[in-house]
């Protein structure tokens, strides 16, 4: 399902708290990557003629799979690129990323398909995975191929940017679906409740006179989507959930037994519609960031792994695009370079989320959801770690990003925790 | 004429931090009773025969309409002419902007000419925020979407302050499209910053209880001191939204006529009138009317904006006036 570079990369590193909570690792240690494959762990490892990283007082851990990246190629590679895109999630600490098919043209079709699968062997940094569109021109129609898409490499099904709004249509997918066996995944949005909305339906919007996107615009889709996988037996994944009626329609629906996930993205754990006060478009987000609240319950269901999955959602924009005010601006904002920053900063530093639990909301998690190879610290699997650096404070800025756009919530931010070098599919693909 | 306030000692100038008027949460109590009172002190020169004054000679104040605009954009033309500041307007049509031309790029173009102020209507929230960024020109926000129109609000502050002699403590009943509308957004946070109270009545789709207190019952205008009728933005209703069944229905339930104002309340509209809909032709031209007041109020509350963001100093206003 992945295309891009295979590594073959002969690396020792050393010194570093080795730290994979699945496998049940967490000490100081040496790792040995023979031909890109983890092939030692142990205390004081001989380097032979492998290439030595000196890692102590740095964290080795899983690198990260980002479930939800917007690559912009085809159509908008001013924004982004293939080659840049993955440049900036390596950066980040990720070994995988899978990219979102609202292209132009979208991805909703084998050859487009072919085409950027053949493009990411080539020049993606990083191995890359396609998501195809569930109906054609993701007009929430017609079907697309979904069996062909899935021979020709889909690695999954989704209308992200849009809902699949007719009950009808969503009931035929997720049937349908069965055939290929790659996830569904959606966007959950009541367009009728949610036109004109630019902000949080609450009293940040009300005060601003700005456009409101109420919680429900996303929770009632929710339902809709969870009873039709219930329906139908088959599994549902719903996208950068943001509101806490959503996560509670989730919680129950697992505990009935549908088989169902969520993912969140960090600016919904880090931020609330406070920050839109300032009307700065960096802070424009679909869905919208929304109340304490809602923010509280999206930490208390990713800690207990209702939502199994940190995806950035990273969206790039033009400067053009969002150096506009606020009400004009389109939604999203970039995440991959700083997504374990952001969250180490907001959540583990302060003592609400567990080091542990974030790199495995970021890695494992959404790989299982995907069907992916777990990234893992263990004898014989590929190489895809991550070094981090805990104490590392560096200040977020518009010069410093590998990704072609610059549109971050982050802008002049102070973050703690950095990371220090990625190795994805047995090649060392970052380092600073 | 009721007794007002002139600038003293016990007025502090704006701090220098604040260059812009950009919503009316930025401002003091102190702030709004300064801009009043300077704005009086203008109101008594615009009585005298020699109306012009000389404060901004050599001033640029710029005007950048993207909205149709009558009161606002003459009113702050007409402001900056009175201080013998120079001004431009220039409107979204007929200008680069029909060309398709950002505002980021407006905006600086025509920050070469180094205009001290600029004053900005513009259809999205945020935009004057957006221009006080990317500028170094002092920022008057004159409506930004469904966001603020402080100066609006300003002047409706002056408006009752006149026909009443006082704004602590006063009702204010402020019908129909709250939603859409920045004068209502604007207004309830300036009453609320003077010990006014504000109640918002109307269709309960158009109400936003955030702002303040809300009922549906137009009955509830009894209370008021003064009804505050906001225009029904026929053109900021989404086709198909259904916030009112019709237009007609609204008339019948909400439209403010003679039977609905008891004696002794006035009557206030930010304008334009859609009369017939909002507000019965016989109230509007009524004496407890105070829609024209509202206009002349708008000429002497922008020149006191105008005035109190390009002077740092606390320069005695009447000695001002009495120079010219």
């Amino acid at each position: 399902m992945l295309a891009g570079p295979q590594g073959t990369d002969n690396v020792v590193i050393k010194g570093a708290r080795v730290l994979d909570p699945l496998e049940g690792i967490d000490a100081i240690l040496d790792v040995r990557i023979d031909n890109g494959t983890v092939a030692q762990i142990g205390a004081q490892l001989d380097a032979n003629e492998h290439r030595v990283i000196e890692a102590e007082g740095l964290v080795l851990a899983p690198a990260f799979v980002d479930p939800h990246v917007h690559l912009r190629t085809p159509g908008r590679e001013d924004e982004e690129t293939i080659a840049s895109g993955t440049a900036a999630a390596a950066a980040g600490g990720y070994c995988a990323i899978l990219a979102m098919p609202n292209t132009d043209p979208i991805v909703d079709n084998a050859d487009v398909l072919r085409g950027l699968r053949a493009r990411a062997e080539s020049e993606a940094h990083i191995p890359v995975g396609f998501l195809a569109a569930i109906t054609k021109g993701q007009d929430g129609s017609e079907l697309t191929e979904m069996g062909e898409l899935a021979d020709a490499g889909a690695a999954g099904f989704t209308d992200d940017g849009r809902p699949v709004a007719a009950a009808g249509v969503m009931l035929r997918a997720l049937q349908y679906n069965a055939v290929t066996g790659r996830a569904l995944a959606v966007h959950c949005e009541e367009a009728t409740l949610t036109r004109g909305g630019h902000a949080h339906a609450g009293v940040v919007a009300a005060q601003l006179g700005i456009g409101g996107w109420p919680s429900l615009g996303e929770s009632l889709m929710v339902a809709r989507d969870l009873d039709l996988a219930g329906e139908t037996g088959q599994s549902v994944h719903l996208m950068h959930l943001s509101a806490r009626e959503s996560v509670e329609h989730l919680r129950r629906a697992r505990e009935r037994g549908v088989c169902a996930t969520g993912e969140v993205t960090p600016h919904h754990l880090c931020l609330t519609d406070e920050a839109v006060r300032e009307l700065d478009a960096n802070m424009k987000m679909n869905p919208p960031l929304r109340t304490e609240e809602d923010r509280a319950a999206l930490i208390d269901a990713l800690r207990e792994g209702t939502i199994s999955a940190i995806a950035t959602d990273h969206a790039p924009h033009s400067l053009d695009e969002k150096d506009v005010p606020f009400e004009a601006a389109p939604f999203g904002v970039i995440g991959l370079e700083t997504a374990f920053s952001a969250i180490y900063t907001h959540l583990v530093a302060p003592g609400v989320l567990k080091l542990e639990t974030v790199l495995e909301r970021m890695s494992g998690g959404p790989a299982v959801i995907f069907g992916l190879e777990r990234p893992r610290i263990a004898v014989g699997a590929p190489a895809n770690v991550t070094l981090l650096d805990l104490e590392a404070k560096w200040r977020v800025r518009s010069t410093g990003f590998k990704s072609r756009s610059t549109n971050s919530w982050l802008l002049g931010k102070r973050l703690h925790g950095k990371v220090r070098m990625t190795m994805a599919a047995g090649r060392v693909a970052h380092e600073a | 004429m009721t007794d007002l306030r002139v600038v003293g000692g016990d007025l502090m100038p704006p701090p220098r931090h604040r260059r812009h008027l950009l919503s009316i949460e930025d401002l003091t109590r102190d702030d709004v009773e300064r801009l009043l009172s300077t704005a009086h002190s203008f109101a008594q020169s615009q009585a005298r025969q020699t109306k012009k004054l000389p404060t901004l000679r050599g001033k640029l104040v710029l005007n950048m309409f993207y909205e149709s605009s009558t009161r606002t954009s003459s009113s702050f033309e007409l402001a900056a002419k009175r201080l013998s500041a120079d001004t431009m307007t220039v409107k979204s049509t007929g200008s680069s902007v029909e060309k398709g031309e950002s505002l980021r790029d407006t905006a600086q173009t025509l920050a070469a000419y180094e205009p001290d102020v600029i004053v900005i209507r513009h259809p999205e929230a945020g935009a004057a925020q957006f221009v006080s960024r990317v500028t170094e020109a002092c920022v008057v926000n004159a409506g930004d979407g469904k966001h603020q129109h402080p100066t609006q609000a300003l002047l409706d502050l002056y408006t009752m302050r006149e026909a009443t002699g006082r704004l602590e403590g006063l009702n204010v009943a402020i019908v129909g499209d709250v939603l859409h509308s920045r004068v209502a957004r604007s207004l309830v946070q300036a009453l609320s910053l003077v010990g006014a109270q504000a109640t918002l009545v109307g269709p309960p789709p158009l109400l936003v209880p955030e702002l303040a207190p809300c009922t549906y019952d137009i009955n509830a205008i009894a209370d008021a001191d003064i009804v505050y009728v906001l225009r029904m933005q026929r053109e900021r209703m989404l086709a198909g939204a259904n916030f009112v069944p019709s237009l007609r229905e609204y008339t019948a339930r909400w439209g403010i006529t003679p039977e609905r104002v008891r004696p002794g309340q006035w009557v206030m509209h930010p304008g334009p009138m859609n009369r017939g809909v909002e507000i019965d032709p016989r109230i509007a031209d009524a004496d407890v009317s105070l829609v024209v007041d509202q206009v002349r109020s708008g000429l002497v509350v922008r020149m006191a904006v105008l005035y109190d963001l390009l002077t740092a100093g606390p320069v005695p206003v009447e000695a001002e006036v009495e120079v010219a």
